[in-house]
């Protein structure tokens, strides 16, 4: 490689959305979205009061019975206000059943506080869905019909100002598109017949010229149809793991059924008999309501947050898959480097200087305008503090801009002719002016291609001859805090894959200096499925980004695999989940997003049952006290009396539940760790935490609610 | 020296004993299930039962063998005491009746060993050693059987076969069982305990009275009693027994035989799974339990409130005066920690505290160790419920030694943990709400009610121990523990197997950095942490109306 034709060495064509940004912009660790579409969704106790009717709704038993602990809440909650209307001067019964009601309620309320927050987008993007007449094309003719009547196949048309009717692929022209209903973003983005940018979504909105879009889906079942159900949660499904903690509950819900219900036999020959409202109040107190209560809630919240982060996830499975993901396959464009070559570095052969070389090179670069032009007056600025001279600072200046054809850019200038280009083409110029060559030019061009960069040569015809002064060192400039992020990644125990379509050996390099693990390079779309398929042979999950028809097939088959927004509707459709910002690099937000979901399940679970032993203190002692005196001991908390200590147990019980509400929304804290650290630091937070926390909470109940004239 | 300083001894001494076996012992069962090669024996063995020791089971397969097995176990072992008047060596017992029968041939072939009978005024020798003895061995081995195949359910992939019950039952018997309780049963003779197959010795006592001295095949049946956690005494009073176990030494070498095969077996779990450090995690979890028991055992029987206990130097109510205070605790914790139930002293005699350690042991699911093969699996199921709960607390969806903890494997181990509590409690209750049963307690109150929960925690967990107050030879008790023993058996083993199948089917997660580490301390910790909250609350209501009530009174 080296006579790199500078033109095309920008290997993919560049995504129009993503221009080069800034260095500090890139990647940040964690990266919140910077005023996106949706905020970042903080929890605001106000969407508590307006769930309140969904809440209320959630309160039918065919709703309930999907998650079992809470349906033997609710009808514990019946029980206790049947016998409360039964005796109903027992304000105590009274007392259990309004808090029953209550933890049925809150449990209500945080799925739909979690449901609301996607309500909210779904009505953003119903705006968008306002009806729309659609031009179809029938022949040559025309014809209005109304948006909802187009059938698959259909070609239509759109011209500036119009709204596209229908998901489909532009099959004529070129336009421009403003997409902001759907990603958010304000700037337009172009879409054209062929290729990879043909893909435009319906409900977005044509700013000029005009395109014939072949219509690719059904109406009611276009992209932004899909979108509103999903962040809905209306397709929601429960997914693998979920269905497993519902299964472990529920069984654990069994389990305290039968020590409540077996207990009445052992109470009455204890001389202790117990009332059921003590009894359900026991009952509710044991079984793992937390994070019965709040486990839908976790799972809408996890999707939230990918929605929040502008990407779509099909299915809650693929969040979960995230998690697991062990091999991560990113694209080295854009994903890992700035997507084109910069100038790193002025090489200068023997009898020349730095500055010298890099004077010429700014000077001969002025008049190129590719990216990798621009990065060599940057860089003589950055590194010599070499001014940028404009052209029109520098009078009788004959300009010779960079072609296709000549390879070479510069400038002749009071006498003094400069250029700079591919290799082959500036010997070729310097010989043909019988200048020289230097001897050590060959060997500087060889050891820069041979670390993955490219060589361009810098010489100069002056009344010393022409000659080559040196040589400008472009590279592929691996983007700010990539080499920290794949460290992180390697403690999490994900494998990174570096894809690109360069050779080898500037592969290697790179990989190298990005510090991922692996590369593939010349890869094809073959070579990439292969890739997945050995990776999934190995029991591994991997994740993909993919915007190209031809990346598909690998988009389908990996385990994760996010199409960019920008990408064809073949890759969109293959992929589980899409990214409306078309940023490769957001898949390290999706895997740490998967874990943050599958942390918060666990650590909510663990504080569920840990929170169970100091109700025991709590309840059995107010119970059986009476019975066998002795058993006061066991009132390490020293309870009021036993209606407070059972009653204070079941307020706990209830008010934990709207305590933990946000925690359930945002998620656990999530920084990359190995999973050793993780364990240790959320067990003693969730663990521990749940086991002391409700001694703390329970005792501050009872000494409030002894307060109340009449309990105390 | 010190009592206490003796115990701390005698704990050293047995573990550092124990220590010694470990490797070997473990790998040399690792060896034997992993061996292509047919003992000549063997081999006629299977011929004469009609198997193919060489064909792989899917798990229904596995499991249809088990339950062939015992069922046909269970019928012989009914019909062998319903006959017993007909066989000779009978020394003139009559038949057992029909209640008993079924209640005690249910026991063994459960490796329960609840006696609801006295060995020595009931059983005559083709029973004692032609029905129970050789019960002892195959009933421990069909439980080491379950628990390889769950072993090899976490080795395997991508297979749903689990090895062959046919030549694990007879290989653990033959080459495991056999040749152990040859040596165990030759070092209790040495040391004094009876092997005698004549008629009783009539003795005429020192005051001039006549005494009935018994014989049998004591040391043979009390060496597997021990190795397979069996427990079924031959004598009435079990380890108690002069007889059966005659000195200190023998009696910390009978705790040695309980424990022996158990805690190796983590060992054989390393080994087959390719990571002795997973085995040294599950033994560590086993280990602490076991240890924290001993101790709080040891401290309350020691400490002993009470003048009468405290003028004593312990609470020697119900423990052999050659044994102590120590010695007892130890095997009382021992016995009930595995599903032995053989006993050198009377759990019912213990402090309130004391007896109710002994109840939560077996309430925790009997698996510190645990049973032969029984210890291994429950505890197994144990890790898989930790690794549930606290692997998604790492960011992954939970996985077990390589395997996806997914719906079905969690179906499956919450069912598992599911059944023991729900016999124990439900019979527990029946008995409490029922009027009669409750006549058979000997003590009223919170001990009395202990008594109860005591039999069908016992009996669920196939333990064997009784308190001994509760008078077990009625209809309705030898009924319903005889159901208990069955339910508390077969049940979890068709949820193992079933697991197991499932396990093999699938196709084995490389371990990274995000991978939960399951060989580390914190993972024995949280194990041990798992198994006291997620079994010992489910009883918590109970055991405070038992012993809780009657310690703090």
């Amino acid at each position: 490689m080296t006579t790199g034709d500078i033109k095309t060495s920008v290997e993919e064509p560049m995504s129009t959305e993503t221009p080069v940004r800034a260095p500090e912009a890139e990647v940040p660790a964690n990266a919140q979205p910077e005023g996106g579409r949706v905020g970042a969704g903080a929890f605001e106790p106000k969407a508590l009061l307006k769930s309140l009717p969904d809440a209320m709704r959630k309160l039918d038993p065919r709703v309930m019975v999907k998650s079992p602990v809470m349906f033997v809440v609710e009808i514990g909650s019946v029980l206790t206000t049947v016998l409360s209307i039964v005796h109903p001067g027992d304000w105590f019964g009274w007392a259990i059943a309004a808090w029953l009601w209550l933890t049925v309620i809150f449990a209500n309320l945080a799925e739909a506080v979690a449901e609301g927050r996607g309500k909210a987008q779904a009505d953003t993007l119903r705006k968008a869905k306002t009806d729309t007449v659609a031009r179809r094309l029938d022949g040559d003719a025309e014809e209005s019909v109304p948006g909802t009547e187009l059938r698959v196949g259909d070609l239509v048309v759109c011209e500036a100002g119009d709204i596209i009717p229908g998901d489909g692929d532009v099959v004529e022209g070129v336009a421009s598109v403003d997409e902001s209903a759907i990603t958010g973003e304000s700037a337009p983005v172009i879409r054209e017949s062929g290729g990879d940018r043909c893909a435009v979504t319906g409900g977005t909105k044509v700013l000029s010229d005009r395109i014939v879009i072949k219509i690719t889906t059904k109406p009611g079942e276009t992209f932004i149809d899909r979108m509103i159900s999903l962040v809905e949660g209306a397709a929601r499904q429960k997914t693998p793991n979920e269905i497993a903690l519902n299964i472990l509950l529920a069984s654990l819900t069994i389990v305290f059924l039968l020590a409540v219900v077996t207990l009445q036999p052992f109470a009455i020959y204890a001389k202790a008999e117990q009332s059921m409202i003590v009894l359900v109040a026991l009952l509710v107190c044991l079984i793992p309501t937390t994070i019965g209560a709040l486990l839908s809630a976790i799972g809408i919240a996890g999707m939230d947050r990918l929605v929040q982060r502008n990407v779509l996830a099909m299915s809650g499975r693929a969040v979960e898959a995230a998690g697991d993901v062990s091999t991560l396959l990113l694209d080295k464009t854009g994903t890992i480097t700035y997507g084109n070559r910069q100038a790193s570095e002025f090489v200068p052969v023997r009898g020349t200087t730095a500055a010298e070389v890099a004077d010429a090179a700014q000077l001969s670069s002025l008049a190129d305008e590719t990216p990798e032009g621009r990065s060599i007056v940057v860089l003589a600025k950055e590194k010599f503090g070499l001014r940028e001279r404009h052209q029109g600072e520098l009078v009788d200046a004959e300009w010779i801009p960079f072609t296709a054809q000549t390879r070479m850019s510069g400038v002749d200038v009071d006498g003094r002719k400069v250029r700079k280009g591919a290799t082959g083409s500036v010997i070729a110029w310097v010989q043909e002016r019988g200048g020289t060559v230097a001897e050590d030019a060959q060997s500087l061009t060889d050891t820069i291609s041979q670390a993955g960069g490219t060589p361009l040569l810098v010489a100069v015809e002056d009344t010393d001859g022409a000659r080559v002064l040196g040589v400008i060192h472009l590279k592929d400039v691996v983007k700010h805090g990539m080499r920290e992020r794949f460290d992180e990644l390697r403690r999490m125990g994900i494998k990174t894959v570096m894809i690109t379509g360069d050779n080898p050996l500037t592969a290697a390099a790179i990989a190298e200096e990005a510090g991922v693990d692996d590369f593939l390079a010349e890869a094809t779309p073959e070579d990439k499925m292969a890739l997945i398929k050995r990776e999934q042979a190995g029991g591994k999950l991997v994740a993909m980004t993919g915007d190209g028809t031809n990346d598909a097939p690998a988009l389908a088959q990996a385990d994760v695999g996010v199409a960019m927004n920008t990408g064809t509707s073949a890759a969109k459709e293959a992929g589980n989940m899409v990214d409306l910002d078309s940023n490769p690099t957001k898949l390290i937000e999706i895997v740490e997003i998967g874990k943050q979901l599958l942390i918060t399940r666990g650590a909510l679970t663990t504080f569920s049952i840990a929170n169970d032993v100091a109700k025991y203190f709590a309840i059995i002692p107010a119970m059986f006290a009476v019975a066998y005196p002795g058993l006061n001991k066991l009132n390490v908390m020293a309870l009021h009396s036993p209606q407070s200590a059972i009653l204070s147990a079941i307020i706990f019980n209830a008010l934990i539940i709207v305590a933990l509400v946000p925690l359930a929304l945002r998620g656990v804290r999530y920084r990359p760790m190995s999973a050793d650290k993780m364990l240790r630091r959320n067990l003693a937070i969730y663990g521990v935490g749940g086991l002391i926390a409700p001694f703390i909470g329970i005792k501050i109940i009872d000494m409030l609610i002894t307060l109340i004239p009449g309990i105390g | 020296m010190s009592p206490i300083l003796a115990d701390v001894l005698q704990v050293s001494a047995l573990v550092v004993a124990l220590a010694l076996v470990y490797v070997p012992l473990g790998d040399y069962m690792a060896g034997v299930y992993s061996s292509k090669k047919h003992l000549r024996v063997e081999r006629l063995i299977y011929r004469s039962i009609g198997a193919n020791p060489d064909t792989e089971m899917r798990w229904p397969a596995y499991l249809r063998g088990v339950l062939a097995f015992s069922l046909i176990s269970v019928l012989f072992l009914y019909l062998l005491q319903r006959i017993q008047n007909h066989l000779p060596g009978s020394l003139g017992f009559a038949a057992v009746t029909p209640q008993q029968a079924f209640n005690t041939a249910a026991s063994f072939v459960t490796n329960t060993n609840w006696q609801s009978y006295s060995g020595e005024t009931t059983m005559g020798h083709v029973v004692q050693t032609g029905g129970l003895a050789v019960q002892n061995f195959v009933s421990a081995a069909v439980g080491i059987a379950v628990a390889i195949a769950l072993v090899r359910g976490f080795a395997r992939s991508r297979t749903g076969e689990l090895g062959n019950f046919w030549s694990d039952l007879v290989r653990t018997t033959v080459r495991i069982l056999l040749p152990l309780s040859f040596v165990a049963a030759i070092v209790l003779v040495a040391c004094g305990a009876i092997q005698d197959f004549g008629t009783w010795h009539n003795l005429t006592t020192l005051t001039g009275g006549s005494q009935g001295m018994p014989v049998g095949g004591v040391a043979s049946q009390e060496a597997i009693k021990e190795l397979g956690t069996n427990g079924g005494g031959f004598f009435n009073a079990n380890s108690a027994h002069p007889f059966e176990n005659p000195n200190a030494f023998t009696n910390l070498f009978e705790i040695f035989l309980i424990l022996v095969i158990p805690f190796a077996l983590t060992r054989t779990f390393g080994k087959l799974v390719g990571n002795v450090k997973q085995g040294y995690a599950i033994l560590a979890a086993m280990f602490i339990i076991w240890l924290g028991f001993v101790v709080l055992m040891s401290w309350t029987e020691f400490a002993h409130p009470g003048a009468a206990l405290q003028a004593a130097h312990g609470a020697m109510e119900g423990k052999e005066q050659r044994f102590g205070v120590g010695a007892s605790a130890l095997f009382s914790v021992s016995t009930t920690l595995t599903s032995t139930g053989a006993v050198d002293s009377f759990h019912s005699s213990f402090t309130a505290f004391g007896g109710g350690l002994d109840l939560l042991a077996m309430m925790l699911g009997e698996l510190a160790p645990g049973g032969t093969g029984s210890g291994l699996y429950g505890m197994l199921i144990m890790a898989i419920i930790a690794v549930f709960i606290a692997g998604l607390m790492v960011g992954r969806t939970p996985e077990y030694l390589g395997k996806k903890i997914g719906g079905r494997e969690i179906k499956f181990a919450a069912c598992y943990i599911l059944i023991t509590p729900a016999v124990a409690l439900i019979f527990t209750a029946l008995a409490m709400a029922l009027p009669t049963p409750i006549h058979s307690a000997a003590n009223p109150g919170p001990h009395g009610f202990s008594e109860v929960l005591y039999a069908y925690t016992s009996a669920a967990n196939n333990n064997g121990s009784a308190f001994a107050g509760l008078n077990a030879n009625t209809d309705w008790f030898n009924t319903t523990t005889g159901l208990a023993v069955l339910l508390g058996r077969f049940l979890p083993m068709v949820f193992v197997l079933a697991l197991a199948g499932s396990l093999a089917e699938q196709r084995p997660v490389p371990e990274t950095a995000g991978t939960l580490r399951t060989e580390k301390p914190l993972f024995a910790g949280l194990l041990v942490g798992t198994v006291l909250i997620v079994t010992g609350l489910t009883y918590f209501p109970a055991l405070a109306l038992g012993p809780i009530a009657e310690g703090l009174s």
